[in-house]
């Protein structure tokens, strides 16, 4: 099993839904997010192009984020999602700057806090929070070792990218272009 | 032209609009380290060496200051986390892949040994020092014995705590200015450079202090090489690379590094010292002083400057 998740940069519309749905859900602090989404703009008017973005932690295959933990902390949890063990975590921030996308933060309570792929919410068969909000069904989740499911079909019909995959990190938020 | 926002607003603490998640607590505690190294790391090699009489300050009395400076500099490590009463889980947990723990281990390795080797010699400093319990006195002549074995576990771990300190952050692929294997042998010169300016301040031989200030400048050229070799490595690599590099080359950093580090922690040290062993009359106390503080700033300069390079995306 290998969750991934997939979002539709020509369909995401930039509402944050998303975010919104994610700090309720998951009780995120006032003044952080787990998510968050990114508008780029490129070119000159008239000739404009544009590219939304929903970001949040890409659950990478190799990730930096785990292998620099002295804990055991941050771990690979079922299906590849990468979870901070609060109870383990010492709050030394290593993995904060480990990570090339910025994905994590100090939560106030003193361990490292980030999106969990709501996998509370997995194992009841739900949705992420933020796939299942989204107003415009742009977000695509679902185990990348199934052909059949929501991804693995998105990602066959689709051109997709993934972001900074030089940093070696093999990351599993696929963005549909 | 391209622009790129976070339109949902993204401003976590510490880390947004660029990381800032280690402050002044991770450089002291990589400075003490690498300090501790550089002052066991001579002492060990003149014992091994056979020279502890003609180096008296460097084996036996310098090494007082290295458990002092591990003890702060953990307590330092032990500030900067933000979970402080699950810190015992760092002792729980062995990640050969984290230069975090097996850093935490290497200390927990290396803090004993120095105490040890600072009870040897007390007598230096205490010439009455009596141990009071028979158990105690035995103990030491056991250790006497093996004084040998202790100087070359000493070595060893001091130069594995000295590149350490580099290692910390040059694990991070994360921060391109980190992600330069260069980091390590470089902050190890720089532990031992210090290590060399503490005996410099406590040595009253001339002899010894001449050899010293001939060491200094060694790894002071050392040193220098390394940071060119750097900047070309940098130069020639990829934009993030590049742009690593010219954080310090006309970025924010510029100043802070060319002056504290190669200027007054490098070049004015070495020229100072060449004047000495010309025999001119330069208080010691002056370049082994600059000596210090240079290798102090270049861990503050680079762990604040690393958390500003990042990758483009
Ligand atoms: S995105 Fe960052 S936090 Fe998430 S797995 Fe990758 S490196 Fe770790
Ligand atoms: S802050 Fe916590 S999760 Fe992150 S590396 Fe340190 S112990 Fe691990």
């Amino acid at each position: 099993m290998r969750y991934a998740m997939a979002v539709d940069t020509k369909k995401c519309v930039g509402c944050s839904d998303c975010v919104v749905a994610c700090q309720t859900e998951n009780n995120v602090p006032i003044g952080y997010c787990r998510e968050w989404v990114v508008e780029v703009m490129a070119g000159t008017y008239p000739q404009l192009e544009m590219e939304i973005r929903s970001e949040r932690c890409n659950h990478c295959v190799n990730a930096p984020c785990v292998r620099c933990c002295p804990t055991g902390a941050s771990h690979f949890s079922d299906g590849g999602i990468v979870l901070v063990d609060p109870k383990k975590c010492i709050g030394c921030g290593a993995c904060i700057a480990s990570c090339p996308y910025d994905a994590r933060y100090p939560h106030p309570d003193g361990h490292v806090d980030k999106c969990t792929f709501c996998i509370h919410r997995i194992k009841n068969g739900l949705e992420p929070a933020c796939a299942s909000v989204c107003p415009t069904k742009c977000i695509y989740f679902g185990d990348m070792d199934d052909p059949n499911s929501n991804v693995s079909v998105v990602l066959k019909k689709r051109k997709f990218k993934t972001l900074i995959p030089e940093a070696g990190t093999d990351p599993q938020l696929y963005f549909l272009i | 032209m391209k622009e790129e926002i976070f339109v949902s607003g993204r401003m976590n603490h510490l880390v947004d609009p660029h990381l800032n998640i280690w402050h002044w607590e991770i450089p002291l505690y990589l400075f003490l380290g690498g300090l501790a190294a550089g002052i066991l790391f001579f002492a060990a090699l003149y014992f091994i060496n056979g020279k502890e009489d003609q180096y008296p300050t460097a084996v036996k009395r310098t090494p007082i200051l290295a458990p002092i400076l591990l003890i702060i500099g953990l307590l330092a490590l032990f500030f900067d986390l933000r979970h402080k009463l699950y810190f015992w889980q760092l002792y729980t947990h062995i990640k050969l892949q984290s230069p975090m723990s097996w850093g935490a281990w290497t200390l927990m390795v290396i803090t004993p040994v120095s105490f040890i080797w600072s009870a040897l010699y007390i007598r230096e400093f205490f010439p009455n020092w009596d141990w009071k319990y028979n158990w105690i006195k035995e103990v030491e002549k056991f250790l006497q014995q093996y004084k040998k074995v202790i100087a070359w576990i000493m070595l060893i771990y001091a130069v594995i705590l000295g590149i350490y300190t580099g290692i910390l952050l040059s694990a991070f692929n994360a921060r391109p200015l980190w992600n330069t294997s260069i980091l390590g042998p470089l902050f190890l010169a720089s532990g031992l450079s210090a290590g060399a300016a503490v005996t410099l301040i406590m040595s009253k031989s001339p002899e010894e202090r001449k050899r010293f200030a001939q060491i200094d400048l060694i790894i002071i050229g050392i040193e220098l090489f390394l940071i060119i070799h750097m900047f070309m490595g940098f130069l020639a690599s990829t934009q993030v690379q590049i742009d690593a590099a010219n954080l310090f080359l006309g970025g924010p950093y510029t100043m802070a590094f060319w002056i504290f580090v190669v200027i007054l922690g490098m070049l004015l040290p070495a020229a100072l010292e060449i004047m000495e062993l010309r025999k001119f009359h330069i208080p010691a106390i002056v370049p082994a002083i600059l000596v210090l503080f240079g290798s102090l700033m270049l861990r503050f300069i680079f762990v604040n400057a690393g958390q500003m390079s990042r990758w483009l995306y």
